[in-house]
């Protein structure tokens, strides 16, 4: 039963489908023809799936929307040893990530349509996730003149973030949001104020005990509180990415409850660790905004149970082992993501008492609302962008293994419950691993 | 064999290490004080081996201090002053380290400007490695000597009362010195401006103050650190004379102290910026000379002990396994 290549009709049976745009958890059916879902319901086919279909039984799997991740960073073009489009596809797959948005920080910078159009080339040509990008908010990423956001927006563009780089500057932030809110184009920031991030791990007794220089939660909640008076101000459309600390948390649920167009993400990193990470100068620990402490931690697992934080992404930050095997103060920030993602966020289901179909909702149709995509559901008509995953399936991560050029993961080792088995892109299976196992129909048939 | 008391592999730091490790040091180190000081001063008890002093930093008192202290047991010592140029030749402290390590030394003593890359360099070569300062970090045969000259004027450690003054945020000195102190049961002040005091220090068990009048009553030990020059422009302290105006140790602070108190300073010294000459020469309070003394005994006893527990590490992963015979 080989889907590779055209994508034919595919008729999934037996699944316990996870659609959480429409809140549906329960037995289910759904039928792909083409690169569509041409139709989803409890009992589709009544016994009978069409005869021409693929017949795929899930086993009572949960089938869900492939994951949409928002914020990666893919290297190319630039920084090929570190990843490229190629490798980071595969990782992508392999997470279940059908969808992804990468940062401009590349070199050339995505401050032209030309580098956004060549990456959209490339990731089309290799036909693994789907790629969109976003642009640059200021030339060059230096944060002092507005990049051509209009433009940017019509090549593709589907946000505008300075990527790693926060928009220190509050007269440039203003413009920016001003600017971007004449197209109605999302800036999305880093929120951390350069002058007090001059350290290398959170300010506090660790940093103390180790001799390293702190970065304090106030770098990130003084940010988010200037922003959050600029978006006011200039009625623009603010997205904060990766929040770390308890008030970061209230800032952004006030802001909410002010009306104004203000959300955030946060990435495993912030809810599945603490600062304890970097004991030992571990430097795959090193993550930009720095680990917290406990308490952080488990107010970021609690913003997301409650609703404020809006989406999980992977802050997928590829780095190769001569940026990591330094002295800590010397090695480079960011944990490579795509392939722990959906594990390391099913924690929240597992230990932080967030249902399923939660979790999913912020790893699917939540960001992908954000970015104005029509992907993260299985609604009808719709891409077949999809994943068959067991929630439950406990596995050890072993970055060695990743399909990503770099094994700077700081979840190496963790054992994980929640694993991938099949991912679909456009209806074609581009990552599986279910197939081989369900290969021996007879012993299946013997065992049910 | 490896050493009973200290079996350690690595001097890395302080923090973790029990009083009866740290006094087995200390009681090696006094039987060295005595020698340095006879006529025959030295030993051959590290005959043959090999000791690298690798300095990523400047420094002449440690590295000598080390340097001396190889020699007088008879090691072989080769001084390795890696400046600036290596490390913008793009190699790495990994790179030095697989360098190094083929060589096959005993002991490595490193100093290095980055937090960590002593226990970096520990993970990457197969001999002991003893931290001759890492940054912020740790500088833990420091403290060790600072501990022996304290021992050896007052008895003790533990009930004293002990102020460490000045740039705390950046001193591995500091952090070394406290940890020890609190380990033998000693207390321990902390007297700087807010700009010099890391955050949360007071989680681990010392008293801040700002004051150097309260700060300095009744104490014991007095331990001056040293301020570097720039960052006294504005960036944590606005000026030198400032700085020695509220946090310099003169005469009048130091009557806060007990009239016996004993003054420390781990060198090199900025007269006029926290300490006052007067003070700093003053021999009947100041042990600043004897620290300098002691330094190399202390070394001695680091290096004995942790090239004796590399020997026993080497000739044990050399001992051929036993093997069962097959038919």
């Amino acid at each position: 039963m080989s889907m590779k290549g055209e994508p034919g009709k595919a008729a999934y049976i037996n699944a316990r489908i996870l659609d959480p745009a429409s809140g549906f958890d329960g037995p289910g059916e759904l039928l792909t023809v083409g690169e569509e879902v041409a139709d989803i319901g409890p009992k589709l086919f009544d016994g009978k799936p069409p005869a021409d279909a693929t017949v795929v039984d899930c086993e009572g799997q949960c089938l869900a929307p492939g994951l949409v991740d928002m914020r990666v960073q893919l290297r190319e073009p630039g920084e090929e040893h570190k990843e490229g489009l190629k490798s980071g596809g595969e990782a992508a797959i392999a997470g279940g990530v059908t969808t992804l948005a990468c940062l401009p920080n590349t070199n050339p910078i995505m401050d032209d349509e030309a580098t956004l159009e060549f990456v959209a080339r490339r990731a089309r040509q290799l036909a693994l996730t789907k790629v969109y990008c976003y642009g640059a908010i200021t030339k060059g990423l230096r944060g002092e003149e507005l990049a051509e956001m209009g433009l940017l927006a019509d090549a593709g563009a589907l946000a505008f973030t300075d990527a790693t780089k926060a928009v220190a500057d509050a007269q440039v932030m203003r413009r920016a949001l001003q600017y971007a809110a004449t197209f109605d184009l999302m800036v999305v920031q880093h929120p951390e104020e350069p002058a007090l991030a001059t350290g290398v791990v959170n300010s506090g007794e660790m940093a103390t005990r180790m001799g390293l220089s702190g970065i304090p939660r106030e770098a990130e909640i003084i940010m988010l509180e200037r922003d959050i008076r600029l978006a006011e101000m200039t009625g623009g459309r603010y997205h904060a990415a990766h929040i770390s600390t308890s008030d970061s948390v209230a800032i952004v649920k006030a802001a909410k409850e002010k009306g104004l167009r203000v959300t955030c993400d946060t990435a495993p990193f912030y809810f599945a660790l603490n600062e304890l990470a970097v004991g030992d100068y571990r430097t795959f620990a090193k993550l930009s905004p720095p680990l917290r402490s406990e308490e952080d931690r488990a107010a970021i697992a609690e913003g997301l149970k409650a609703g404020i934080i809006d989406a999980i992404a992977s802050d997928h930050a590829p780095q190769d082992q001569d940026s990591k095997r330094l002295p800590f103060p010397q090695a480079a920030f960011g944990g490579s993501g795509l392939e722990t993602l959906l594990a390391v966020s099913l924690d929240l289901y597992h230990n932080e008492a967030l249902s399923l179909l939660d979790v999913m909702r912020r790893l699917t149709c939540a960001p992908a609302e954000l970015l104005g995509l029509k992907a993260g559901t299985l609604a009808k008509g719709r891409k077949a962008d999809l994943i068959i995953f067991n929630p439950d399936e406990g596995w050890k991560v072993v970055a060695d293994d990743f399909k990503s050029k770099s094994k700077n993961s700081p979840f190496d080792g963790r054992p994980v419950q929640g694993r991938v088995l099949r991912t679909v892109v456009d209806g074609r299976i581009v990552y599986d691993t279910f197939s081989a196992e369900s290969a021996q129909p007879a012993q299946r048939a013997a065992k049910a | 064999m490896r050493d009973p008391v200290f079996p350690h592999r690595h001097l890395l730091g302080i923090e973790g290490l029990c009083p009866a490790e740290i006094n087995h040091l200390l009681d090696l180190s006094d039987r060295y004080v005595e020698m340095n000081r006879g006529p025959v001063k030295t030993s051959d008890s590290l005959r043959g081996r090999t000791i690298v002093n690798i300095f990523f930093e400047n420094s002449t008192r440690t590295r000598t201090s080390f340097e001396l202290a190889a020699k007088r047991l008879g090691a072989d010592v080769i001084n390795m002053q890696v400046g600036a140029s290596s490390v913008s030749k793009g190699e790495t402290l990994i790179d030095t380290a697989v360098t190094l390590n083929a060589m096959h030394p005993d002991v490595l003593a490193i100093r290095h400007p980055d937090s960590g890359a002593a226990k970096l360099l520990a993970d990457k070569v197969n001999c002991a490695v003893v931290n001759g300062g890492d940054g912020s970090h740790e500088h833990p045969t420091q403290a060790l000597l600072d501990a022996l000259t304290i021992r050896r004027r007052r008895g003790k450690l533990s009930g004293l009362l002990v102020a460490i003054c000045g740039d705390v945020l950046h001193s591995r000195v500091a952090r070394s010195n406290f940890h020890l102190l609190l380990t033998m049961g000693a207390q321990v002040r902390i007297i700087a401006p807010r700009t010099l005091i890391p955050s949360a220090i007071e989680r681990m068990g010392v008293e801040v103050f700002t004051d150097m009048t309260a700060g300095l009553k009744d104490v014991d030990i007095v331990m001056m650190l040293r301020v570097q020059n720039e960052r006294m422009r504005g960036s944590f302290i606005p000026s030198v004379r400032e700085y020695f105006r509220f946090f310099g140790l003169d005469r009048e602070k130091l009557a806060q102290a007990k009239p016996d108190a004993l003054i420390m300073h781990p060198g090199p010294m900025n007269r006029g910026t926290e300490i006052d000459s007067d003070v700093a020469d003053d021999y009947e309070r100041s042990v600043i000379r004897e620290q300098v003394e002691l330094g190399v005994a202390v070394r001695m006893a680091v290096l004995e002990v942790l090239a004796q527990n590399n020997a026993a590490e080497m000739e044990q992963a050399s001992t051929p396994k036993v093997r069962v015979a097959t038919p």
